[in-house]
């Protein structure tokens, strides 16, 4: 009995001393809206690159720009927008980003659209059920300023903390409307309603790598690859040219 | 009798169980050493924060009534009474203990949304939307709390010697009036507990609360939910309000602790 807990204890130092980073994964921290684009940036990249395996760490960009700042090992930033790269930049975790694509929004429906949602003045109904993002995130940042250039007072219902969230509740029927980005119309076969261009906002993604990073050039590779190749996936997805 | 003296336990027995109080601890002192003394005050009592306080107080208080009214029953039934399928009924009534809580809110959406199978048809007759509202919130409550209720009242039941109830019956009481003279006096102690634990279970619920209900200021954002939002944009709130709620439960804790702990 004695023999084989000092084993047990033995192993367990060894274990916590092996060194934090012996995962052998590449972490890109990726803002929810590009989930899909990044699935399919990761499977190419990873078959450009066979020793490399990348893991996506999929979440809104504000927690994502938090874990950051707290110290979790992550090697790539890619955010849904400027703000939450701009505080990890000022906190010296990266330099010079790049924006790799573009987005706007949409006010999405339903399919068949139940609601019957014509144009974005019927989100002020309050018999719909509409939701944006939360107004930590980007998405629901953006919201607010789409729905203000349109000159909108909107019946919120929720606000969920990430896109995600927001697409499948609208997607089971769940929601009437939700403003939701572009690209997420095209990605989970939603319908939508045109916007003016006018009112519309500009997102912009930024990639860069993250200073504390244990493997700066597979990820120094990883974000190359964004900015040639992966131009050609994100427009595939639905996003515009950076 | 058992008592070993400190310096006599096994040196491994010590040090494992150092880290094993070292897991509750540690996070706690984590919370207290980040914690914006300064401002605390003013942080805790902001519109974001007792709108969050209210929803959290009203939806828990609720869930643990509705759980009360439709789980002393259901106790009873599976502790009394034989029936074909009363294990099966019983692991369902555990699911929720053992259900990641955002699974639970999934499958609350499915049911109880809009499109739900049993939500639709409300839908249809009544124009009745049952998430993305306070009943959303009581509803996600009430189902990862109610089955605290159910075991621990369960267990007391079968834990009460029947002589006293039979003694009741003999003398001519009525079922109802052995019910509320006997049966739930002799549980008490079981049933305060088994309050208090759906009750923090309740207020504490996440998962389930914005898969089912969603997030709205005022409406449906309880205080987890106020903090996971905070924690993207001002740490301090979060800080200030977790240190609230560990305040709370603990203080509810160490309640119960004087006389009911006994009996869990």
């Amino acid at each position: 009995m004695r023999s084989l807990s000092t084993v047990v204890v033995a192993a367990l130092m060894v274990a916590a001393c092996s060194g934090a980073d012996s995962r052998d994964q590449l972490v890109v921290a990726t803002a929810s809206s590009l989930a899909e684009a990044f699935a399919q940036m990761e499977a190419e990249f990873e078959a450009a690159y066979p020793d490399i395996d990348v893991a996506l760490n999929v979440a809104g960009s504000s927690l994502l720009r938090e874990q950051i700042l707290s110290g979790a090992p992550i090697d790539v930033f890619a955010s849904a927008d400027l703000e939450d790269m701009d505080r990890v930049v000022e906190a010296g975790l990266a330099e010079a980003p790049t924006i790799f694509a573009t987005n706007r929004m949409a006010v999405a429906v339903a399919a068949n659209n139940p609601g019957g949602v014509e144009d974005i003045g019927d989100l002020a109904s309050e018999g719909l059920l509409v939701g944006t993002c939360e107004p930590q995130v980007p998405c629901g940042r953006l919201a607010d300023e789409l729905l203000e250039r349109a000159g909108v007072t909107a019946s919120v219902d929720t606000q969920e903390p990430n896109v995600r969230a927001l697409t499948t509740k609208l997607s089971l029927g769940e929601l009437d409307a939700a403003i939701v980005y572009l690209s997420d119309v095209h990605n989970v076969s939603l319908g939508n309603v045109s916007i003016p261009e006018s009112q519309n906002p500009i997102v912009a993604y930024p990639i860069a790598v993250v200073l504390e990073t244990a493997r700066p050039d597979d990820a120094q590779a990883f974000v190359d690859f964004v900015l040639t190749e992966g131009g050609r996936i994100m427009l595939a997805y639905g996003f515009g040219g950076a | 009798m058992n008592d070993r003296r400190f310096v006599k336990s096994p040196w491994w027995i010590v040090l494992l169980s150092t880290f094993g109080a070292a897991v509750f601890i540690v996070p706690l002192v984590g919370l207290l050493v980040r914690a914006p003394w300064s401002n605390l005050v003013s942080l805790l009592s902001g519109a974001f924060v007792l709108d969050a306080l209210r929803v959290s107080l009203l939806a828990s208080v609720l869930a643990t009534v509705i759980a009360a009214v439709l789980g002393v029953p259901l106790a009873w039934m599976l502790a009394r009474v034989e029936f074909p399928g009363r294990s099966v009924l019983r692991a369902f009534v555990l699911l929720p203990l053992v259900l990641p809580p955002v699974v639970g809110g999934a499958a609350l959406l499915f049911a109880l949304g809009r499109r739900g199978i049993i939500g639709e048809p409300i839908y249809e007759a009544t124009g009745l939307v049952l998430p993305f509202s306070l009943t959303g919130v009581v509803l996600a409550a009430t189902f990862v709390a109610m089955p605290f209720l159910v075991i621990t009242v369960e267990g007391a039941l079968r834990n009460l010697d029947p002589r006293y109830e039979s003694a009741a019956a003999s003398l001519g009481a009525s079922p109802a009036r052995i019910l509320g003279r006997v049966t739930l006096p002799m549980i008490a102690p079981s049933l305060v507990a088994g309050l208090a634990l759906t009750w923090a279970r309740a207020f504490g619920e996440f998962g389930a609360t914005v898969t089912f209900a969603g997030n709205l200021a005022g409406r449906t954002q309880t205080l987890p939910l106020a903090v996971f939002v905070a924690l993207e944009s001002d740490r301090d709130a979060a800080i200030a309000i977790s240190l609230m709620m560990v305040t709370i439960s603990l203080a509810v804790l160490l309640a119960l602790r004087q006389r009911w702990w006994r009996s869990l």
